[in-house]
């Protein structure tokens, strides 16, 4: 069973199919009873909302180079100060959350679903090609993330896309491994054997009786992704191999000038670590009662 | 249950050639190669003939299934050859930077495991208090704060309140262990910081499924000692999942910390890593990710064994 | 006329230079230099192999060169790093035809391992890296190829024949890569000193600690009597830059050679105050723009005359000398350096004066006239290396937004950058050159239209022409004038490249540090013989 037994024991599923209806209910109960979880849903709610309306929202061209006011410390003019090129701090942050949002939600949607068909298929289908799924998925468990980010930037360069694939990877076979283990609880029940019986097509199974039912380890590893490649973006960013100058990026603001200046100029380091913060701990904050209020069992993220 | 261990023991090969096969080609895709790097240097140009010599040299001018088939009988006899930048045998290359990373992972552990139970179990106890609110909020801070800017922030204050800096040469523990320690409490706390933030969520959950137990809730009225007396037998089956986790990160710390060791100027394996990946190093790469999958893989067999012997169920799946 | 006589003044400006630089140090000479002590100095990255004839990292040189001589050197204090003095070499002269060197050597030199030293040691080094046998490689090969043989008449003397004179060769034989090793190890084994270390120098060999740090101590045997004045020295190996600083700061180190960015060094002046010692010098080491000649429009020089006419070099020279290593606007050579152009001389190349409005409204005019529309968009190349790579490519980007061009920005891994250059795969980017010795012939080869370093492949027989003419003129002045029309050439009436600033080099150290003097490269003046500390 390989890497996969620790987890199959800490994920048998016993959620019940909730029914979708008592949508805003749930909301309001979820606010209610997880009051940190609700905290962090505003938080990311408010990010979304910057990110969107990042152009409106930014007093400054984030790109545009002012050497006249370089390195001003934050003031009316600059609220948050000016970088070492004289571009406003508060309008990077701004237009930054966008790259971290776009990456963030990318990676986590591509990553989880990628898992979550790889899961299915090999919990589902089983036998052989079970076997084999399970070899790549330990191959890519152990391999060392930061060689396959520098491979991947080296060979395909430094886009966004690239960054997003880089960050995906990995995640790819820790979402299947738990999405697996669920799914394999859920083709022992007798209804997928009576549906079976029934002479029903492996995609319709599929579809009406599997799907269903890793949809909740599916939103858990989604939002666990969440933090987790806002988080690798900016490590990578700040490694240089994420996004790329000029573009706005939180990791990136803290590279280079920002540790060069980091006495003499803190406010370019200080507000994008702060900003980065306080994004992960929302997301964090938001995914752990989410995680609670649908599988209090699944914890191994 | 030893024909399950003796499986899980075979599997362990076709991973570990697995990863052996994924490392020798993903980093021929990537452009460039040592002879190249070494020898363009900061004036960057340099005649085809010397770089064909070179290349020969090495054997890089080879078909490179054959390059293959010599390095992998060469590891079957634990032969890692020398390093293609530096010359050196493999070994020298790694030993003390294996030494420095297995330390920090352990420190880290210690760090980690003495914050995260008392923390874990406390939350627990006191779930949706203040007290547990404080602690999740204190570990998943530890998730969020980026490593490398909590390095800057720590040696920043260092310089401006202290005027002092940790050493900067590594040190073995048995040639002078307070100069040794010195150098490698910080690092190892702020990595011990963010990794206790997982493991005491994971403590806290295992915690509140044992409290669900039907003999512990009938306890409730008893008072807070007896309860935890209660709990301890039940405890050690739910802390598996946690001794899991610490288990696992343990082995992703000795390669996985590339921005700390970067930040705090530690010459560990992470590091090496992606020095080996930026002078295309082949020899070096190949050793040092079979290393670290292999510490990976051999961590989760014993895991695996460990709940094997716990858990007679999944001998049978 | 006036031209002339602006060349005169800063001709004797760069004489009163190189003479205060010259005699300035030892005018420090009042306190005398102190025996004892260890230097410690980090180093930001790592030897390869130890055999600097086939390695071209300062990671190696800083270290290293301390246990080796080398027959000639540059004046350790001459600060523009272009003058050849004796190392191994007592004296040396040069034929009527300047066909011959003949090199006397210093008697009673000793290896570490007692041997002594002689011209039998010169030879079998420099054949090693003139003539390398089969297998051997040697990195500088190709810049001796007028030398003819290597002769070793008696001990004590060596000679050097040539095919046809070369003024560059003294120099040249001043390269400090060109250690002195010991005949009969290479004559068992060419590729020992690949892994060991047994040179001549003022510092014999102790340890190299992988990762960590490389140790050597004070040789008590050296020949020059009195030197070195270190008991040893340390050097620590730390990647980090901002760990580099720390560790000045802290006192756990005394120098890095190589350089500091601005930021840096302000923080350690403003940190330390007068515990500090900065040396600043322009650097042998320059970030120019290479268009990629057979992609369009970058085949028309009306383009590339225009990218360059679109930077504001003087007001950069004022803004980015404040966040990176980046100063001086200079053109094909070094300002201050004997070849180099006068500034009043520069202003009139494209992209060089002084209006800055006057040169954009020209680029936009020759973008029109070239039919490039408003808003046109390519990529830039770039090395992702923080200083000065990054900002100047900011700079670069914002510079040809004003001009209407829209500009991305694509950062290539360190170690994928130079295949993308040799595989010609950009558009324009970002180019280097990093030199030892400021000296035409070994800095402007390169952009020769056959060399391999001519990565936008650009096709000038009259470049090369001048090229040539440069090298063979014996007049100086009549060098100066070729060297000044190729400059021309290159970088105004074709633009085959596009210059940015000169980098700029500082050395923020601890004031304890005496005896050593800046140069315009980081591959120079690090044998240490000189270096001594106030306590």
């Amino acid at each position: 069973m390989a890497i996969t037994s620790p987890i199959d024991q800490a994920a048998t599923l016993e959620t019940e199919p909730s029914s979708s209806a008592r949508g805003w209910a749930a909301v309001r109960d979820f606010a209610r009873r997880r009051t940190l979880g609700a905290i962090g849903a505003v938080v990311v709610l408010g990010m979304i909302v910057v990110g969107v309306f990042a152009g409106p929202l930014a007093p400054y061209d984030p790109l545009a180079v002012d050497f006249g006011a370089m390195l001003a410390a934050p003031s009316t003019a600059h609220w948050l100060g000016t970088d070492a090129f004289g571009r406003d701090v508060l309008s990077r942050l701004i237009h930054g959350s966008r790259t971290a949002l776009l990456v963030g939600f990318g990676s986590a949607v591509v990553g989880a679903t990628l898992g979550a068909v790889i899961g299915v298929g090999s919990a589902y289908f089983g036998g052989r090609l079970d076997l084999l799924l399970q070899r790549f998925m330990d191959i890519f468990l152990s391999f060392p993330l930061i060689v396959l980010a520098l491979a991947l930037v080296a060979v395909l360069g430094n886009s966004i896309p690239n960054v997003i694939l880089a960050i995906t990877v990995p995640m790819i076979p820790r979402a299947a491994l738990v999405i697996r283990s669920s799914a394999l609880a859920i083709r022992e029940m007798p209804y997928v054997d009576a549906a079976r019986a029934a002479g029903f097509g492996h995609a319709r199974i599929i579809l009406r009786h599997m799907l269903p039912n890793v949809i909740a380890p599916y939103l858990i590893m989604l939002t666990a992704f969440l933090s987790q490649a806002i988080l690798l973006e900016s490590s990578l960013s700040f490694l240089g191999l994420g996004v790329q100058e000029p573009t706005a990026a939180w990791g990136l603001m803290l590279r280079g000038a920002a540790v060069d200046f980091a006495e003499a100029a803190p406010w370019m380091a200080l507000f994008p670590g702060l900003a980065i913060s306080l994004a992960v701990f929302a997301f964090n904050l938001f995914g752990d009662s989410l995680r609670d209020a649908l599988d209090p069992k699944l914890r191994t993220l | 249950m030893w024909k399950y261990l003796l499986k899980r023991f075979l599997l362990m090969f076709p991973t570990l050639f697995g990863v052996a096969v994924v490392t020798f080609f993903l980093i021929r895709v990537i452009p460039g190669d040592v002879v190249e790097l070494r020898l363009a240097g900061d004036r960057g140009s340099v005649s085809d003939d010397v770089l064909r010599q070179e290349r020969a040299r090495f054997g890089l001018d080879q078909p490179v299934w054959k390059q293959f088939v010599v390095w992998t009988t060469g590891v079957a006899r634990l032969d890692f050859g020398t390093s293609m930048w530096t010359g050196s045998p493999i070994w020298d290359e790694i030993k003390l930077r294996f030494a420095l990373s297995l330390q920090v992972a352990v420190m880290a552990t210690v760090i980690a495991v003495l914050l995260a139970l008392p923390l874990g179990v406390l939350a627990a106890l006191k779930q949706d208090t203040w007290v547990d609110y404080a602690v999740r909020i204190f570990s998943i801070a530890g998730l969020a704060v980026p490593s490398f800017w909590l390095g800057i922030v720590f040696i920043l204050a260092f310089l401006i309140i202290f005027r002092w800096l940790p050493p900067m040469v590594y040190t073995p523990f048995w040639v002078n262990p307070w100069q040794n320690i010195l150098q490698l409490i910080w690092p190892a706390l702020a990595v011990g910081y963010r990794y206790s933030a997982v493991a005491t969520r994971m403590t806290r959950s295992a915690m509140l499924e044992v409290l669900r137990e039907d003999y512990v809730r009938t306890a409730r009225a008893k008072g807070l000692v007896q309860r935890l007396i209660l709990v301890r037998h039940a405890l050690k089956n739910a802390m598996l999942p946690v001794v899991t986790v610490i288990a696992l990160e343990f082995a992703f710390l000795i390669g996985g910390l590339v921005v700390t060791e970067q930040v705090f100027n530690l010459n560990g394996i992470g590091l090496l890593l992606v020095q080996a990946v930026s002078h295309r190093d082949y020899t070096l790469i190949q050793a040092l990710v079979m290393l670290v999958a292999g510490i990976f893989i051999v961590v989760n067999f014993l895991m695996d064994g460990m709940y094997a012997w716990l858990d007679p169920r999944i001998r049978y799946r | 006329m006036r031209d002339r006589t602006m060349w005169l003044v800063s001709a004797l400006v760069a004489f009163a230079f190189v003479v205060s630089a010259g005699w300035g140090a030892p005018a420090f000479a009042q306190d005398k230099p102190r025996h004892g002590g260890e230097l410690i100095f980090v180093v930001p990255s790592e030897p390869p192999s130890y055999d600097a004839h086939q390695e071209e990292t300062f990671g190696l040189i800083h270290p290293t060169a301390p246990h080796y001589n080398t027959l000639m050197r540059v004046d350790p204090f001459d600060k523009t790093g272009t003058k050849p003095v004796g190392d191994l070499a007592e004296s040396w002269a040069i034929s009527k035809d300047g066909l011959v060197y003949t090199f006397k050597l210093h008697k009673g030199v000793k290896f570490h391992d007692g041997a002594e030293m002689t011209s039998k040691d010169v030879k079998a080094s420099y054949d090693k890296i003139i003539f390398p046998p089969a297998g051997v490689k040697s990195l500088r090969k190709e810049s001796y190829s007028s030398v003819e043989v290597v002769e070793a008449p008696d001990p004590y003397t060596v000679r050097f024949r040539l095919k046809y004179p070369e003024s560059s060769l003294l120099l040249n034989l001043a390269s400090p890569w060109n250690w002195i090793y010991k005949a009969d190890i290479l004559s068992k084994d060419m590729h020992w000193y690949e892994t060991h270390v047994m040179g001549t120098g003022p510092f014999t060999f102790v340890t190299h600690v992988k990762g960590s740090e490389w140790v050597g101590k004070r040789n008590p045997n050296y020949w020059d009597k009195g030197k070195p004045y270190l008991d040893g020295y340390r050097a620590r190996f730390v990647t980090s830059s901002a760990q580099q600083v720390a560790a000045v700061r802290a006192g756990r180190a005394h120098i890095q050679f190589r350089s500091f960015s601005p930021p840096e060094r302000d923080q350690l002046v403003a940190a330390l105050g007068d515990k500090i010692t900065v040396q600043e010098s322009p650097w042998d080491c320059l970030n120019f723009v290479s268009l990629h000649h057979e992609k369009k429009p970058f085949d028309d020089k009306r383009v590339r005359r225009a990218l360059s006419l679109a930077l504001d070099r003087y007001e950069a020279s004022k803004n980015l000398s404040k966040i990176t290593l980046v100063k001086d606007v200079g053109g094909i050579q070094v300002p201050g350096t004997p070849y180099a152009t006068p500034p009043a001389e520069l202003e009139k190349l494209a992209g060089y004066g002084h209006d800055i409005a006057a040169n954009r409204a020209e680029a936009k005019r020759l973008l029109r006239e070239a039919g490039v529309p408003d808003g046109f968009s390519f990529t830039l190349k770039n090395r992702g290396i923080p200083h000065p790579y990054e900002p100047l490519g900011i700079w670069l980007i914002d510079q040809w937004r004003q001009i209407g061009l829209n500009v991305k920005q694509e950062f290539v891994e360190p170690a994928a950058y130079y295949p993308m250059l040799k595989r010609g795969d950009f558009e324009v980017t970002m180019d280097f050159q990093c030199g030892f010795i400021v000296e035409p012939d070994l800095d402007l080869p390169r952009f020769v239209s056959t060399s391999d370093a001519n990565y936008g492949k650009h096709k000038d027989k009259e470049l090369d022409e001048l090229y040539r003419k440069q090298a063979r003129a014996v007049d100086p002045e009549e060098r100066k004038k070729y060297v000044r029309a190729f400059e021309k050439r290159l970088l105004d009436e074709e633009a085959h490249v596009i210059y940015t600033l000169q980098w700029h080099r500082i050395v923020a150290h601890s004031a304890k540090v005496k005896g050593w003097t800046i140069t315009p490269s980081h591959y120079l003046n690090n044998q240490l013989d000189t270096v001594w500390l106030t306590e």
